[in-house]
């Protein structure tokens, strides 16, 4: 299958071999020929969105919600730029992305043209690979093996830089089947001796956790069902990172709920104490760890992970995996289902009531209000309102964030799209717009703060201008809540540039872009108020004004163990709990 | 008592040298990725070489010498084995490889030495094998090819005679016996 075309042409066709129905651009000169080319066609729906950073973000939440590579194109220079900070989070969250971006013309390059940047040096440290085209005769391979690249193994980021010069040329366009790439090939399967000895380890362990990831959700929805399968079958106790929330259902007994700096009690406990670890497609973050040499003192750990570099790094481990989670849970699940013990129930009871009293600690508790809506109160009624729908939630960084991932309980992979790795705040609305066209009939919310939302807030147009009806709900509490519990915590309270002075009325500005707003901030109206947003058949703002001061607990101080939470019940000032080593950290 | 929040480094993390041996496609910006992970990414190199060794296959042969902690050496193999362009990555160190650099040397007179100290350094010279390749009445460029040691010892002993300049070309490095890579 060979044809003769033009550079722009064959990567609107690339596309098309590729399935790729919808796009997130934002046009400018160096790359006119690709939009001209877009132009001519309807498989591809262009989205135009209104910076490019919202493109890449857009891209990711329609990639992290339907498995596909998301797909970005941008100008040169500036457009490049502006994609920056979108292709760091792709990395850091492990998103499969593609960005087609423009460059000058191949014999300007170097001259500092006008528009002209070092693309490819720019993104060769915040994308898995890039590629500068040169000659014609390289681009439909180079297409290729990009998409390849992004979605297989530990996926990632690819930008294709193309000169204006390779846009217009003709040359001969060769489909993605005949390509195969040189070097990459990820180990898919994992080594069966050392599954067996994992589950040798497994059908050992009195007190057993599984730690599951993102890993998990990038392996796709078999995995997600295999994770299920096995964790039933064990009779473990199950948690996860922010990253993999969804793989296993919040509403099951094993679940402990996510662990880390704000997760459960009995999730951190759990790890803290347990003797069998297993990590799946998870990657010892140090949200996760705490102080690394406090860190499970007394477990055998067992890691699977497809990315060989993500073993040893930060946690040494007794039995490391490299493979697909899905594949390796599969064999993980054959071999225990052959030498179960029945007798490992009765052997790991005493740990699942050690684990109910640390449960009974009720550590997502908080104190409740009739005058004003706690903003845990405010996810709380979100999610009993909606979870009988089809929906999706995407965030900003914050507390609203930690707030999301405590009280929204997911049973489902893919609905739950968040920045975790990089913290990027203005990733929620743009990560909505890409869900939303991924999923045109589902419910579509952005949990948002009244800080973060603005970082992208121009991204309402492209909402308004496609009709997506995506709900953007603000836990307003008048401050970066984030940095300020952290200076209550390390800086005695001093909140230094943490208030959001000189916001603008969310509902006016709803209504500027053409959306519903809605105002709330009375818990007796909240629920008819949420219903009104989601009964609205197109996008709203809603403004729900919360506590201002209240933290985000349970917490993990920094440098702390994970047996050194501090609690909602505490009493103490929280500001005396972090010595001077503990402030130096993130 | 235990103050830090991470491990410190303790006797046991040993700093050891290690050579590792990368084949790489030869493509535009391949060294940049390379030298660019290191940097990012806090490791140290040492010496680092790079030069196409099959040109019909588009490979390059990129030796580094790196120092690190066990963990961190892993690590580093590690992560140069998942950059998309690179096709293998050999722990020479581990294969008890034959390691060989190259230096130019360049000694000349200073103010009041005398010819003394030119024979002295034509005799040093020969005692480490290395070849004369250029003289002229106050000057000698030498050229020795050996491992590190030698050619770091060989310098020292210029350094008081007179050295001027050193160009070394950084380390080649093979694994012994009949097995390619
Ligand atoms: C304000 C804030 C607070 C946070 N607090 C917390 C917290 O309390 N708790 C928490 O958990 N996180 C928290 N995070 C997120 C945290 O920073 C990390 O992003 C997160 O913990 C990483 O999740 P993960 O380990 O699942 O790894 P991911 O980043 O999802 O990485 C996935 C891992 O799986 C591997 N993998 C990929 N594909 C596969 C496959 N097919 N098969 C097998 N392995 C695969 C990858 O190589 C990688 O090692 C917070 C973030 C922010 C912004
Ligand atoms: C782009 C960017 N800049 C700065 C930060 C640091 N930061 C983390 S959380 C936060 C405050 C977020 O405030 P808001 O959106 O109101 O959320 P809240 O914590 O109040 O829920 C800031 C500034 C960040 N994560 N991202
Ligand atoms: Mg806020």
């Amino acid at each position: 299958m060979t044809e003769t075309m033009t550079g722009a042409e064959m990567v609107v066709r690339a596309m098309q071999d590729h399935d790729v129905d919808t796009l997130f651009g934002y046009p400018g000169g160096a790359v006119l020929p690709i939009y001209d080319a877009l132009f001519q066609q309807n498989s591809v729906q262009h989205i135009l969105v209104r910076h490019e950073q919202g493109a890449v973000h857009s891209a990711e939440g329609y990639a992290r919600s339907s498995g596909k590579v998301g797909v970005v194109l941008v100008t040169s220079g500036p457009g490049a730029t502006n994609a920056v900070t979108g292709l760091t989070d792709a990395l850091m969250d492990s998103i499969p992305i593609v960005c087609f971006t423009g460059q000058v013309p191949t014999h300007l390059i170097g001259s500092d043209a006008f528009q002209e940047c070092d693309t490819v040096g720019i993104t060769r440290h915040c994308t898995k690979h890039n590629y500068l085209v040169k000659r014609i005769e390289d681009l439909p391979r180079i297409i290729h093996e990009a998409f390849y690249v992004a979605r297989s193994g530990r996926p990632g980021p690819v930008v294709i830089d193309i000169p204006k010069d390779i846009q217009f040329q003709r040359g001969t366009y060769t489909g993605p089947g005949e390509v195969q790439h040189k070097s990459y090939r990820p180990k898919m399967e994992g080594d069966r001796r050392a599954i067996e000895r994992a589950v040798d380890l497994m059908l050992k362990a009195k007190r057993p956790v599984f730690y599951t990831g993102g890993g998990v959700i990038n392996a796709g929805p078999e995995a997600s069902k295999t994770l299920r399968e096995l964790v039933r079958l064990t009779g473990f106790p199950v948690t996860s990172t922010l990253m993999g929330l969804g793989a296993y259902p919040a509403n099951d007994p094993l679940w402990l709920g996510m662990l880390g700096m704000h997760g459960t009690y009995e999730a951190n406990l759990a790890m803290h104490g347990c003797d069998v670890m297993i990590n799946i497609g998870a990657r010892f973050d140090d949200r996760i760890t705490g102080r690394l040499d406090a860190f499970s003192p007394g477990s055998r750990k067992i890691h699977v992970d497809i990315d060989p570099s993500s073993i040893n790094k930060n946690v040494k481990v007794e039995v490391g995996i490299i493979g697909d989670a899905g594949n390796v849970l599969k064999e993980m699940l054959e071999i225990f289902k052959a030498k179960k013990r029945a007798e490992q129930a009765e052997e790991i009871r005493p740990w699942w009531k050690e684990i109910n009293s640390w449960r009974a600690r009720n550590s997502l508790s908080y104190q409740r209000s009739k005058d004003v809506i706690k903003p845990q109160y405010a996810v709380e009624r979100l999610y009993a309102l909606t979870k009988n729908r089809k929906t999706y939630v995407t965030t900003e960084v914050g507390q609203h964030q930690m707030w999301a991932a405590q009280h929204f309980h997911f049973d489902e992979p893919n609905r739950w799209m968040t920045s975790g790795g990089l913290g990027t705040m203005g990733y929620g609305l743009p990560a909505a717009i890409g869900v939303q066209l991924a999923h045109p009939d589902a419910l579509v919310i952005d949990i948002a703060g009244e800080a973060s939302i603005l970082m992208n807030m121009q991204e309402m147009s492209t909402a308004a201008q496609y009709r997506l009806p995506v709900k953007i709900f603000i836990l307003n509490n008048e401050y970066m809540g984030m940095v300020r519990q952290w200076q209550e915590l390390l800086h005695g309270g001093r909140y230094s540039e943490s208030y959001s002075s000189a916001l603008p009325d969310f509902v006016k500005l709803a209504e500027a872009y053409h959306a519903k707003g809605i105002r709330c901030g009375d818990p007796a109206e909240l629920d008819a108020a949420i219903h009104d947003m989601i009964d609205y058949p197109g996008p709203v703002i809603f403004d729900c004004l919360v506590a201002k001061e209240e933290n985000c607990l349970p917490m993990i101080p920094s440098g702390k163990a994970h047996n050194e939470m501090i609690l909602p019940d505490f009493a103490g000032e929280i500001g005396d709990i972090i010595d001077s080593k503990g402030k130096q950290l993130v | 008592m235990n103050t830090t929040h991470y491990p410190t480094l303790t006797t046991q993390q040993i700093i050891e040298k290690r050579t590792f041996c990368v084949l790489v496609d030869n493509e535009p910006g391949v060294l940049a990725r390379i030298a660019g992970m290191f940097s990012g990414r806090g490791y140290n190199i040492e010496s680092l070489t790079v030069s196409e060794t099959e040109h019909e296959k588009h490979l390059s042969r990129i030796t580094i010498v790196t120092s690190g902690t066990a963990n961190v050496l892993n690590q580093i193999e590690a992560q140069l084995d998942r950059l998309v362009p690179v096709h293998k990555v050999v722990n020479l160190t581990s294969k008890a490889a034959i390691e060989r650099e190259l230096a130019l040397v360049k000694v000349a007179q200073q103010g009041e030495t005398k010819g003394e100290h030119r024979m002295e350094a034509l005799r040093l010279a020969a005692a480490f094998g290395a070849k004369t390749v250029d003289a002229t009445l106050t000057s000698f460029i030498f050229e020795l090819a050996g491992p590190s040691d030698d050619v770091e010892r060989f310098i020292n002993l210029m350094a008081a005679i007179g050295l001027v300049e050193v160009s070394r070309t950084g380390v080649a490095a093979i694994a012994r016996g009949a097995e390619g890579l």
